[in-house]
């Protein structure tokens, strides 16, 4: 069987586009822009980028779909509306960061953004697991640089650093999880992976490998208790960077979870009711998404810093995602698609409207947020629109999510299942959530602004991205169906 | 039906009288007071032409108006005329406008005065005009609207209070006589009082209720018993009496007891007996001792007051308590083997007069109340007077005269009433006649009492000083008041003519064989 | 008919451009505010005066929406819902006009307002569960926002309690409806299919979906004993929107009780009847209670609006068509009679004398200061008490006839609840409009030392208009209910309720 170059050469022509664009990037910076301000080399540079992007974009749209390379990638229709979702993404933190505080090497930022972007890419249609090591270790390492980026302050280089150190660890643990897997079934390729697993049964090389992924990605999505990363990198890293590692990489990150447990290692789920004891992974995955959805929401309650509520509204919504992971065995990744998605879309605006009040002042505390009604009327009401979509309020796209979540996961095993336990959980919780969510939106709308407080202008571009963000969840959610129609 | 809608006009025009006053708040005090008493006149006016067409010997409705009105819940617009309902439009109609007459100098604010009581006159006509629940109950709660203004605005030191100890006192007994008509349509399907008596008398409304079980069809019979029995009222629920009718202002206090007392009676007569002989017959017992509680104990009491209001306050209830305990020996005494309907003709006769003179006398004896306030400043003490009789003579005459027809003295109108009272309760239930002469005797020793202490003897106390006899005012309203008592005593015919056929039907009829 | 649909969107415009009106003035944020109420109002009344009442839903929208999960966005209207939608027409504008004089960022408070309003339309007309469920929702965060910003006492405690609460009732909702969507196998969210659905469950399961979807529900019509957010939410909220909330938000909870819950599993209706009705006078009784004790004129009303729920609430339980029947008049009696309240007390009286206790009220004397207010005030305190010849009395009396019928005991502590409304609203017209109880007033003396100086501002227009037409819908209804009762009735006949509504059983 001759391996079909020209079919990997055209599946990948987005991740090269990427690339490209990264090096042109770099090279323009280097050469022709040397002599210009930091704002106009930042900008030049993302116009750039968002050319890559959005030649990618096409190219992920005229891509045929099926398995590319024997197997290697599956171009189904999960891996394109990811690869879209990613690029979307990508597109929206770059139109925040047009006027974000201006990092000091802004073509290496970008670049290192769209070398993110690709090894995201990347992940969205591996379907074998050296290929989704790399494919990980790509987006991971340009993210940890990203994280650390802002060297003017010391909370961006812990925030690298941890993630470093935490992301490496967990790279460790998928790798050696990889490697006995394959030694338990003698393949990589997660069809031939799936085949294996239903001759031969469970047996403990399995089991120990599949818990190590299973912590691995427990990690990358920043699920508890391997959550303990994401607060710090939230709060330090760039506003940018943190948008991209909550809503973009999270995205990828569940289509590849999915991904692996369900066709891959779906013989292995083990039994989907409580009573039945049978091993297998759909327990420990109802687990951690349970604590997260705890832990998340409860220490939520507690944060004053806006920046580490979000962190752990995210930790809260890896809850909720794990849950669309276990239901995707019924229901297909559907449900799971459009809540991360959207998901993704109310994170980077909400990390794009901390970005303007960064640039025109502050925003560590949630009180710095008061008065932006009057401040910006622009900014409050995109919040509002973010938040309540994070609190999963119809008719936006976050309450839309959650309910074919919670409706997947209650017909995944009925009410009595691990899953539909799950879901009354986490609609119990949802009330909490608003709790925290209401808390911000008071200091944005119904607060008086403090004293001192000037107007805030917020530049053309980011006002685009911000609207693009809000006007997509506003769609999405009264149209639902033109998301989950695609699967 | 008659093409004129009379009935209504009786009960709309003194409404219309009170919306005109309501749109032209600039109206000055004199006109005020004329546009009032002028509406007020008006229902006098219509009862007298109602009682040319009306034909005693008929014992059904007359001039009734009957319309469709609420399909859902079976309702209609049901007026109709009686014997019962004739006397007391006429004594409302004659009454009101000796009120606004009573109240013509004394208070402030005419025109609202004059609304209010325009409303409260018209609520007080609908109730004994409705034959439907509905707009029945309407008239009903309504007229305490007004009626808990008027007391609360230009009462007595303590009004506030016992305005509001009476509204809630009566709206208390209405929420369960609303409960005992839901039940009674849940059980029928019709709200209609005539429909219901008839559903009453043959037993069905009994054996329909029946069927709920347990302690529930009485629960039914208590609670329209109680919305009666707080109106009239009867012992031991009078309490709210004293304080209100004394807190009062004069013209008030006159309606008060001459009419709204009398909603009270109206209701035991028109809607608890027709609609429940069994459970009455059966309660009657309790009920006779709790009528003679109140004849006997309100007598008692009122021979321990000082304030002449409270005293004559007292003597209403010892006084409504005699047409209530007539009403339940004829209950009684039904189903016994013995002959009854002579005695429990006499009884219902002596009822309906009770009720009309009753309301004459102690109108006038609240206006004799007001005078003696209104000379000494705001003093109506028993003991503040003196040998009145020696500085107004007309006064004390025209009071005397109140007073003894009160008493019951032969020749004027208390008497007849009594009498029949008596005289058919001593054939129905012998032992209830002979504790109630208690409260006879009671009732002449704080009558005497009254006369000789406040007119007799030498002049002291306020009327040591100045004390102005009857003013033209006066005369006319103690006039027509007192010449009823003097004509009624003589002539009661004129009244027992309007309704004694009814007497006779319901005797015959209600009285179970 | 067909143009009912338009009261939503035409509504959420007028929020929209109210938003931007008041940028450029308060005064244009209200008429915009005003005419998009009133035209809305006038929407649902031209389709009263054409809808022919009948058994069942009248289908006016019906499109696939999500079609994978089998909702579908399907918009229909039968008596009830056509009652409580001229309801929320009249409240609406009546609560334009005793905002008139909201001057601090009067656009944003007329887009909340609008959006509530478009919301609540919105759950009036659905015909499907999980569009009622989202219009609901969208009702809730409007619902902080005027508390939170524009409210008064306790302000932002208020409004947290109040939001939580509701969205707390309608995640209980959501868990109930997604359970018998997946366990039940339903094929989409028509009331129909759920019920359906809901007959695969086992009898156990029936009993825990009805318990979280009643009370749920049950949560924001201020069942006892979850009502606690009520009064604390309904008096830190600004005056227009008291009116709302206490006056047609609270019957939200009521319609989905009666639209949703009640229909969806009879047998766990059965099992749990009796402890409803139980619950629903306890309420009736207790809030009275506290009214009678309350010191806040404000706290009265809210507590009597949770009093007069209990009477929607019971005659809900008591599940006859004639308790049904009047359970949905006295939503709307008391929908028009809590606005009036309200309006009252907020807008006529607090907003001039900057107090609600009734220790300082009492020294006023606002009778002779405020004739207007004090006739309003006593109307509306007389409505209140269920006398006849006001909307409240053939509410009351139909409500206490069904439930005479279901359980006797009920409607006896019911009628009790009567008497105890009687005392607390006259109670407060006493003391908060005509003085000292332990004095009276003559008419004309001089004025209060105290107060000689008072001078309190006329009444304005749009609250004499405001007033007016609420008094006048009540006295309107109270003399013929049957122009209600003839759209009610015949919706009750609906094959849906028929194993509800004859006796519980299933």
């Amino acid at each position: 069987m001759t391996p079909d170059y020209a079919g990997l050469f055209s599946a990948l022509l987005p991740e090269a586009s990427l690339v490209l664009g990264a090096l042109l990037v770099l090279g323009l910076d280097l050469t022709l822009y040397r002599r210009h301000s930091p704002a106009e080399r930042l900008s030049l540079a993302l116009w750039v980028g968002m050319l890559a992007l959005v030649t990618a974009g096409f190219q992920i749209w005229r891509a045929e779909p099926g398995p590319v390379f024997g197997g290697e990638l599956m171009l189904d229709h999960l891996a394109t509306a990811t690869r879209l979702g990613v690029v979307a993404l990508t597109l929206l933190t770059f139109g925040i960061t047009q006027d974000s505080p201006a990092p000091r090497q802004s073509a290496e930022y970008v670049a290192i953004l769209l070398l993110a972007a690709s090894g995201l890419l990347l992940m969205a249609a591996a379907q074998q697991l050296l290929l989704v090591f790399l494919a990980l270790e790509l987006a991971s390492l340009s993210l940890y640089v990203l994280a650390g980026f802002d060297r003017t302050r010391p909370e961006s280089a812990e925030a690298g650093l941890k993630y470093f150190l935490f992301g490496g660890m967990a790279a460790a643990f998928l790798l050696f999880g990889f490697s006995l897997v394959y030694g338990a079934t003698g393949s990589v390729e997660l069809p031939e992976i799936a085949r294996q697993i239903a001759a031969q049964g469970s047996n403990p090389l399995l089991v120990v490998g599949l818990m190590m992924i299973l912590v691995a990605f427990g990690f990358k999505v920043a699920a508890a208790p391997f959550h303990l990363w994401a607060p710090d990198v939230y709060q330090g890293a760039p506003a940018p960077s943190a948008a991209l590692i909550a809503s973009a990489s999270k995205l990828a990150g569940f289509t590849l979870f999915v991904r692996l447990l369900w066709p891959g290692f779906s013989p292995a789920a083990g039994s989907v009711t409580w009573l039945n004891h049978g091993p297998g992974w759909f327990r420990a995955v109802a687990v951690l998404a349970g604590a997260s959805l705890v832990l998340g929401n409860v220490a939520a309650l507690a944060q004053t810093s806006l920046r580490r509520l979000l962190a752990y509204s995210a930790i809260a919504h890896a809850g909720a995602l794990l849950l669309g992971v276990l239901a995707a065995g019924r229901a297909g990744p559907g449900p799971l698609f459009y809540y991360a998605f959207t998901y993704g879309l109310a994170t980077v605006g909400a990390f794009g409207v901390i970005a303007v009040m960064e640039t025109a002042g502050r925003c560590e505390r949630i009180t710095d947020l008061a008065g932006l009604h009057r401040r910006s009327p622009l900014l409050a009401g995109c919040l509002a629109v973010f938040i309540l979509s994070l609190a999963g309020i119809p008719p936006l796209a976050g309450f839309f999510g959650k309910f074919a979540v919670f409706s997947a996961a209650l017909q995944a095993g009925g009410i009595r299942g691990p899953a539909g336990g799950l879901a009354v959980l986490a609609i119990a919780l949802s009330a909490v959530a608003l709790y925290y969510y209401l808390i911000v939106l008071k200091q944005a709308l119904v607060a008086g602004p403090a004293a001192g407080a000037r107007p805030i202008r917020v530049p053309r571009v980011t006002t685009l991205a911000l609207l693009t963000a809000a006007g997509l969840i506003v769609w999405f959610g009264v149209n639902p169906s033109a998301l989950l129609s695609l699967f | 039906m008659s093409a004129l809608p009379l009935l209504s006009l009786v009960i709309f025009v003194p409404w219309a009288g009170a919306l005109l006053l309501a749109c032209l708040p600039r109206l000055g005090a004199s006109a005020s007071r004329a546009l009032a008493l002028g509406f007020s006149l008006s229902t006098i006016a219509f009862a007298l032409a109602a009682l040319v067409t009306f034909d005693p010997a008929v014992t059904g409705y007359q001039l009734v108006e009957h319309h469709d009105w609420i399909r859902a819940l079976n309702v209609h617009y049901h007026l109709g005329l009686d014997g019962l309902s004739l006397l007391l439009v006429l004594l409302t109609g004659l009454l009101s406008p000796l009120c606004l007459l009573a109240s013509w100098r004394t208070v402030s604010d005419a025109r609202f005065f004059g609304l209010l009581f325009l409303l409260l006159q018209g609520a007080a006509l609908g109730v004994f005009l409705a034959l439907d629940f509905f707009h029945w109950f309407i008239f009903w709660e309504l007229s305490l609207v007004p009626a808990y203004f008027l007391i609360r605005l230009w009462g007595g030191p303590g009004a506030a209070r016992a305005g509001y100890q009476f509204v809630i006192y009566t709206i208390g007994g209405s929420a369960f006589l609303l409960l005992g008509f839901a039940a009674i349509f849940a059980a029928t399907g019709t709200l209609d009082f005539v429909e219901l008596s008839g559903l009453g008398a043959s037993g069905v409304l009994g054996s329909k209720l029946a069927a709920l079980g347990g302690f529930w069809p009485k629960a039914v019979f208590l609670g329209v018993f109680l919305g009666f029995a707080v109106k009239v009222p009867l012992f031991p629920f009078h309490t709210w009496l004293p304080a209100t009718y004394a807190e009062a202002p004069t013209g008030v206090s006159m309606f008060l007891t001459g009419v709204m007392s009398k909603m009270g009676v109206y209701g035991f007569l028109r809607v608890l007996w027709p609609l429940f002989p069994g459970p009455l017959h059966a309660a009657a017992g309790p009920l006779l001792w709790l009528a003679l509680g109140g004849v006997v104990l309100g007598a008692f009491a009122a021979m321990q007051q000082t304030d002449v209001k409270r005293m004559i306050a007292y003597s209403s209830v010892n006084h409504l308590s005699y047409c209530l305990l007539a009403l339940f020996a004829v209950s009684a005494a039904t189903g016994t083997s013995r002959p009854v309907s002579e005695a429990a003709a006499a009884a219902l006769s002596g009822t309906l007069l009770q009720v009309f003179n009753h309301g004459i006398s102690a109108a006038a004896l609240f206006y004799c109340a007001g005078v003696l306030e209104s000379r000494t400043g705001g003093r109506r003490g028993l003991n503040d007077f003196g040998g009145v009789r020696s500085a107004a003579p007309d006064f004390a005459g025209l009071c005397g005269v109140a007073l003894f027809a009160s008493l019951g003295l032969p020749g004027l109108n208390g008497f007849v009433g009594e009498f029949l009272i008596f005289r058919g309760v001593w054939g129905l239930a012998a032992w209830a006649a002979a504790v109630a002469c208690l409260g006879l005797f009671a009732t002449a020793w704080f009558l005497l009492t009254f006369w000789q202490r406040v007119f007799h003897g030498p002049r002291a106390g306020a009327a040591a000083g100045p004390f102005a006899d009857l003013s033209g005012l006066d005369f006319a309203v103690l006039g027509p008041l007192v010449a009823l008592m003097f004509l009624l005593g003589v002539l009661p015919h004129l009244l027992t003519g309007l309704f004694n056929p009814l007497i006779t039907s319901w005797a015959n009829h209600l009285v179970l064989p | 008919m067909r143009f009912l649909p338009w009261t939503i969107y035409l509504t959420l415009a007028g929020a929209l451009l109210a938003l931007a009106g008041g940028r450029r003035s308060a005064g244009t944020a209200r008429w915009i505010a005003l005419l998009t109420a009133a035209g809305t109002w006038i929407l649902t009344l031209a389709a009263a005066t054409r809808f022919v009442p009948g058994p069942g839903l009248q289908t006016l929208v019906d499109l696939p929406w999500i079609p994978t999960m089998g909702v579908r966005y399907h918009l229909a209207v039968d008596g009830i819902s056509l009652t409580l939608l001229v309801l929320t027409g009249l409240a609406a504008t009546a609560g334009v006009l005793f905002s008139w004089n909201v001057e601090e960022r009067t656009g944003e408070f007329f887009a909340f307002f609008l959006t509530l309003v478009a919301g609540v339309y919105g759950v009036f007309l659905s015909a499907d569960a999980l569009l009622f469920f989202v219009f609901y929702e969208i009702a809730i965060v409007p619902k902080y926002f005027l508390i939170a910003a524009w409210g008064s006492t306790n302000r932002e405690y208020g409004a947290m309690k109040l939001a939580l609460y509701s969205f707390a009732g309608s995640a209980m909702v959501l868990a109930g409806l997604l359970w018998v969507y997946s366990s039940g196998g339903a094929h989409g969210f028509s009331f129909g299919e759920l019920t359906h659905a809901a007959a695969n469950l086992s009898r156990p399961g029936q009993i825990v979906v009805f318990a979280l979807v009643f009370f749920g529900f049950a949560t924001l019509a201020g069942l006892f004993p979850l009502h606690t957010w009520a009064p604390t939410g309904h008096v830190a909220a600004p005056t227009g929107a008291s009116m709302l909330l206490a006056g047609v938000v609270m019957k939200l909870g009521a319609y989905g009780c009666l639209r949703v819950a009640l229909p969806l599993t009879p047998l766990g209706f059965a099992y749990w009847q009796t402890p409803i009705a139980w619950l629903a006078v306890t309420g009736i009784v207790y809030a009275g209670l506290v009214a009678l004790m309350e010191q806040d004129l404000k706290f009265v009303i809210g507590y009597s609006s949770v009093s007069h729920m209990g009477f929607v609430m019971l005659g809900l339980a008591a599940a006859n068509p004639r308790a049904v029947s009047g359970a949905v008049l006295q939503m709307f009696s008391h929908g028009v009679i809590a606005g009036l309240l309200f309006a009252v007390v907020g807008r006529m009286v607090y907003d001039r004398t900057h107090t609600r206790r009734l220790g300082d009220l009492r020294r006023m004397q606002l009778y002779r200061l405020l004739p207007f207010a004090t006739t309003v005030f006593v109307v509306a305190g007389v409505a209140s008490m269920g006398l006849p010849g006001f909307s409240g009395f053939p509410a009351e009396l139909t409500i206490l006839i069904g439930t005479w019928a279901a359980g006797p005991r009920w409607a006896a502590v019911a009628a009790v609840g009567v008497l105890v409304a009687a005392a607390f609203t006259l109670r407060a017209i006493q003391l908060g409009f005509f003085g000292s109880a332990d004095q009276a007033a003559p008419a004309d003396s001089a004025g209060h030392p105290d107060h000689a100086g008072l001078h309190l501002s006329a009444i304005t227009w749009p609250e004499k208009v405001g007033a007016l037409l609420l008094i006048g819908t009540t006295v309107l209804i109270g003399l013929k209910p049957d122009l209600l009762l003839d759209w009610i009735n015949p919706a009750l006949q609906s094959p849906l309720w028929h194993a509800v509504l004859n006796g519980g059983a299933p």
